[in-house]
């Protein structure tokens, strides 16, 4: 932001989390996560019912670079809600089980019926992201 | 030189004000539960930045990867 130079990642980054109520930035994607702690993520938010958008950091390691300089946060995945960071694996398995993570999320109690099907509503990542490089 | 869980034990309660760490890992994967006076008050995405800032760039590199749990000292939180 400081500096002259447009930096296109940045900025459809920015836009991505801005324009995502619920995002995960992760390895790989929800149907195929690429690490454990990227499958633990995606598997809370399945099991809350929870919409959200995610963005695969592994196609492109500016992405990864761009995304920890915005959010100062060095590990993968990383939620955010609503703009903020939420946090990576770790937190938000210890939001989960408080059951603090569904609040945040604005989600009733977990829908304990629906074990997320194949087919669950996940909204496709802005894939500008990967596209403008 | 891979890390040990004992070298971050230490670099952790050298670092945080007040913590005492409990680390395990295989020489790649850690997990670290962190107690701290420091904590206190602080949200807990700030709580684990100050356990990411111990490590910096290691961080994904030396130190693949590291799970974190951070209790506050004085409210021993059940688990």
């Amino acid at each position: 932001m400081s500096d002259q130079t447009s930096n296109p990642m940045r900025e459809a980054i920015q836009e991505a989390i801005a324009e995502n109520p619920v995002i995960l930035f992760m390895k790989g994607n929800p149907e195929a996560p690429a690490c454990g702690f990227s499958a633990r993520t995606v598997a809370i938010l399945q099991s809350l019912g929870a919409r959200f958008a995610a963005v695969d950091i592994l196609p492109d390691p500016r992405i990864r670079q761009e995304l920890s300089a915005i959010s100062e946060w060095p590990t993968i995945p990383q939620l955010f809600v609503e703009g903020e960071l939420v946090g990576g694996c770790d937190i938000v398995t210890e939001m989960y089980e408080s059951g603090e993570l569904a609040q945040t999320l604005g989600l009733e109690a977990a829908p304990a019926e629906e074990e997320a099907p194949e087919g669950a509503p996940v909204q496709s990542a802005p894939l500008s992201i990967e596209n403008r490089l | 030189m891979s890390a040990t869980p004992e070298e971050l034990k230490e670099r952790i309660e050298a670092e945080i004000p007040g913590a005492v760490a409990s680390v395990t890992g295989d020489g790649h994967h850690f997990n670290a539960v962190v107690s701290a006076s420091a904590f206190a008050g602080m949200p807990r995405i700030a709580q684990h930045r100050l356990v990411y800032d111990v490590f910096g760039a290691e961080l994904g590199d030396r130190i693949h990867a590291l799970s974190i749990q951070t209790r506050t000292s004085e409210t021993e939180e059940t688990r």
